[in-house]
């Protein structure tokens, strides 16, 4: 039933042998062809200019003002790639084994070889583009180390490099919207996927200014909408980040691909109260420097600085030798979890762990000592040029930390808490990045396919921009050769009559219901059950609570939810609500897919399967397999399995002692 | 962080659409935690409007971390607020005091008409950018990242004017509404690094002229700009996009 389409061959060969022998567009017919991308991220918007490069007529729709806003800006460590300037044993494989073990045995080998192949293109364009990534005194690029692995691989721009490199595709989204190859729509949601027969043929979008539905038609569409991390509620995703364009297409036929797969990312900054909107997260770019404590006593209330170094427990050390605070995110959350669990968490809401500067800041201190050949120095001295190495290393997230907490980070350690991050499920899709319905493609964050149950850190970059920029201009170009013939289809056709009337349909449902509670409390309700019932830790009987609660939840919404104003203007409550209700129903699924993955593998930890010592038991036997769900009805869906085959890599015990 | 509670008094700018004439709306807030964003005082201050079967205020918003360039308050005569280089959404209710009267306005600029309350449309800046601010290269045209070294003060230099998220603010304070810092972090970043050379003239000739033709004021070399970014733009940049702009035009037929 599923074709996955990887290419025959040897796994370093498969990516060359499909280039050398997919179908070419040629350049007066792409001039026909046109391609709807929706969202403009790093993978959306990276596709839309390398398919307007190539002379596609493309359109490009984002929720936000302005694409540049996409969530992708907020990514802080870094970007991989396999350059091994650093001389240190990097290597296309070794990205690829690293990001195979990293999530733990449930990624499909041959993307993730693509994407450590295309790894090093990108920041060769990137870098071309203008993208101002941190150098050495020689003038080349710098480097640096995150979790999981053992070489330095990790491109950065200060703690801004989700920024950076989404700046340098906007710009090339921009140009090609100059030049006349991209038609932006800005302040625009995608409501649904029109279906022509069997084909994706455009979406049925709202403008959220006026509240107008439109049709647009595309010969293929190419969702790049981002992850769903705030079905949660409290996540460090954006606001508006949400599931509704991949949830549409979903209900259209596209298989949704391990749905709980969720990473919780081990350094954000602690929740200070029920007012809190969302979590920050400090880049794990920090834990290079900082180390992770906790009191080895219980319920310890003395100050950090009061608690001598003997009496001080730096688990992930004490428990990973081998990669000490650089174990990969999913370990470190759920040793942070276990510490604070067990009753050794500190700061007032005993739900937080210190992140620690001070032995890095008198190391660089004293470097600094020696680069300057100061003899005589005191203590305090020492400590403050470590403090300006630090600075230059991590300022602007300190000083973020300390405009959250008001806390001073370079005189008391942070505290930090894990919180939701990355969804590594998502639509699934084969190795052309076409999801199970024709012409309907899922890229970046939002299809399930590189990172399996857990990804590793600076890997989300890597894969927006591999599948944008390097992936989608060939294995779109295979499926439009076909449909050359293909003339545009008028939007008058009864698909998008149709399509549109059911959008319709549902938002004056919404709209009517004129009930008592905000669209904001039920969404806090949905995230209180998500996180804590399917959250860093699972099990069969609080799953399945959680799906009758989400049930209850959904029927309680759909009754008695108020949304203020009216259709036909600005709504943000409107907007939200129509998030909200895909969210509720996502959230069941999550809850189904934790459910049936009766193992623990990478971010999803089944408390009834762990070893002796709290670590993942993984049941290679029975679950090395994607789940696939192809939704059926109200409540109801059909579990498809995608066997994965592993022919180079063999699976173990993924083990960071 | 000691926690505490305090009341304030909210006016804030109501305006259906760009079609109809806002006014200021008064609003009383107790148990403000101190703990609170600004923006998160405003999600408690809509709850409550929605329970009272009110309209919310409509403000943009979106990765609450300082770097998306979304979220755009006047607060106080002050885009994004009292605290230096701080974004309205990395606002925290420490900054105000307990009984404080809070004036909250959208950005106003004949170039940034307001869509509602406190949202404006900020569209010519993508406008701007499209007339030059980029490096025309293709997908796939890239040579490998290290063959071109840069200086590292350059590549320094470039990395703190690319540092810009495109908010605005500096055209709120502007007393012309004047778009030069945005646009001379956007020329400075791409004249100072070699693979910005080739179109540096075109560059700074083009953003220039579109900035004018979107109804962006001149400048006056005030700094309000520079005292209200969040991201610590320098005004230095406006002093190089002077000097681009100049050479561009001397030199152009060369």
């Amino acid at each position: 039933m599923l074709d996955v389409k990887i290419p025959e061959g040897k796994l370093s060969e498969k990516w060359t042998h499909y280039k050398g022998h997919c179908k070419l567009v040629n350049p007066a017919n792409k001039r026909n062809l046109e391609i709807i991308v929706v969202g403009t991220g790093l993978a959306g918007a990276s596709a839309a200019a390398s398919l307007g490069e190539l002379g596609y007529q493309v359109k490009a729709f984002c929720f936000q003002d302005s694409p540049r806003r996409a969530h992708s800006i907020a990514a802080q460590g870094g970007i991989n790639a396999a350059k091994n300037y650093q001389n240190d044993g990097d290597s296309v494989y070794r990205l690829f084994y690293d990001t195979i073990k990293g999530g733990d045995y449930r990624a499909r080998e041959s993307n993730v070889h693509r994407l450590a192949e295309v790894s090093t293109n990108i920041i060769d364009q990137c870098v071309a583009q203008g993208v101002p990534f941190a150098r050495e005194y020689g003038g080349l690029l710098s480097n640096r180390s995150f979790g999981g692995t053992q070489v330095q691989r990790t491109f950065y721009a200060a703690g801004q490099t989700g920024q950076q490199l989404l700046i340098g595709a906007y710009q090339a989204l921009e140009r090609q919207i100059a030049l006349g190859n991209v038609k932006m729509y800005n302040r625009h949601e995608m409501l649904d996927i029109v279906m022509v027969e069997d084909k994706a043929r455009g979406i049925i979008a709202r403008d959220l200014i006026t509240g107008n539905l439109e049709r647009h038609f595309g010969h293929a569409v190419l969702l790049c909408t981002g992850g769903y991390g705030n079905v949660f509620y409290l996540s460090t995703n954006a606001m508006g980040s949400n599931v509704t364009a991949a949830w549409k297409a979903h209900k259209k036929g596209a298989f949704f691909g391990n749905p709980c797969f969720t990473q919780i990312h081990p350094t954000c900054i602690p929740v200070s109260g029920d007012h809190q909107s969302k979590l920050t997260l400090m880049s794990e770019s920090l834990r290079n420097d900082g180390r992770i404590w906790v009191p080895i006593k219980k319920e310890d209330s003395r100050k950090a600085k009061d608690i001598p170094e003997t009496e001080r427990d730096y688990y992930l050390e004490r428990r990973y030798p081998a990669f000490g605070n650089l174990v990969p995110r999913d370990v470190a959350s759920r040793a942070a979890k276990e510490r604070c669990d067990a009753g050794y968490g500190v700061g007032t809401s005993k739900q937080a762990v210190y992140l620690d500067f001070t032995e890095a800041i008198i190391r660089y201190g004293k470097i600094e000592i020696g680069k300057k050949g100061l003899t005589t120095i005191s203590e305090s001295d020492i400590y403050k040029l470590g403090v300006d190495v630090v600075k230059e290393k991590y300022g602007n997230l300190f000083d973020m930390y300390q405009k959250i907490t008001g806390d001073n980070p370079y005189e008391v350690p942070m505290r930090i808490y894990p919180a939701v991050h990355y969804t590594m499920g998502g639509l699934w899709v084969d190795y052309e990045l076409m999801t199970s319905v024709k012409g309907l493609y899922c890229l970046g964050e939002a299809n399930f396919s590189d990172h399996g149950a857990n990804r590793l850190g600076a890997s989300a970059l890597m894969q927006g921009l591999a599948d944008g920029y390097f992936v989608i201009p060939y294995t779109v170009g295979n499926y439009l050769a076909d449909e050359i013939r293909t003339t545009n289809i008028s939007t008058n056709h009864p698909a998008f009559a149709e399509t549109e009337k059911k959008v319709n349909d549902r938002i004056e449902q919404l709209m009517q219901i004129k009930g008592t509670k905000s669209v904001e409390s039920f969404h806090k309700r949905l995230g209180k059950i998500m996180w804590e019932k399917c959250g860093m830790a699972r099990n069969a009987e609080g799953l399945k609570q959680a799906i009758s609660e989400i049930q209850n939840l959904k029927k309680e919404f759909w009754n008695d939810v108020r949304i203020p104003g009216s259709i036909y203007e600005m709504n943000p409550e409107l907007d939200k609500a129509g998030r909200v209700a895909d969210f509720i129903e996502l959230g069941e699924l999550m809850c189904l897919d934790a459910l049936t993955r009766e193992e623990s593998c990478g971010g999803h930890f089944r408390e009834e399967f762990q070893t002796s010592d709290g670590e993942t038991l993984r049941q290679d036997d029975k679950f090395m397999f994607v789940s696939n769900w192809e939704h059926k009805g109200e409540h109801e869906w059909e579990l498809i399995k995608e066997e994965l085959k592993y022919e180079e890599v063999k699976p173990s015990k993924r083990s960071y002692k | 962080m000691e926690q505490k509670s305090i009341s304030l008094k909210l006016k804030v700018w109501k305006q259906k659409n760009s079609q109809t004439k806002g006014s200021f709306e008064t609003h009383s807030m107790n148990d403000v935690s101190t703990e609170m964003s600004f923006l998160e005082m405003f999600d408690v201050l809509n709850e409550k409007l929605i329970q009272e079967g009110k309209e919310p205020i409509a403000f943009d918003h979106d990765c609450r971390e300082g770097i998306c360039g979304m979220c755009s308050m006047y607060i106080n005569g002050r885009p994004h607020g009292p605290w230096h280089e701080t974004t309205t959404c990395q606002l925290h209710m420490r900054a105000f005091n307990n009984g404080e009267t809070i004036v909250v306005e959208p950005w106003r600029a004949n170039a940034f008409p307001v869509i509602k309350d406190l949202i404006v449309d900020r569209t010519p800046f993508d406008r701007i950018i499209q007339a030059g601010g980029f490096i025309s290269v293709n997908t796939g045209n890239a040579v490998d990242a290290n063959s071109l070294p840069v200086e590292k003060s350059k590549a320094d230099a470039s990395f703190a004017a690319a540092a810009c998220i495109g908010c605005g603010a500096c055209v709120a304070a502007c007393k012309n509404s004047s778009a030069m810092l945005f646009v001379s972090a956007k020329v400075t970043h791409l004249a100072l690094i070699p693979q910005g050379d080739p179109e540096r003239k075109t560059r700074a000739l083009d953003m220039v002229a579109q900035m004018d033709k979107e109804g962006f004021g001149a400048c006056t070399n005030t700094g309000a700009c520079e005292a209200v970014c969040p991201k610590g733009i320098s005004l230095e940049n406006i002093a190089r996009l002077n000097k681009e702009y100049l050479l561009a035009g001397l030199t152009s037929e060369l």
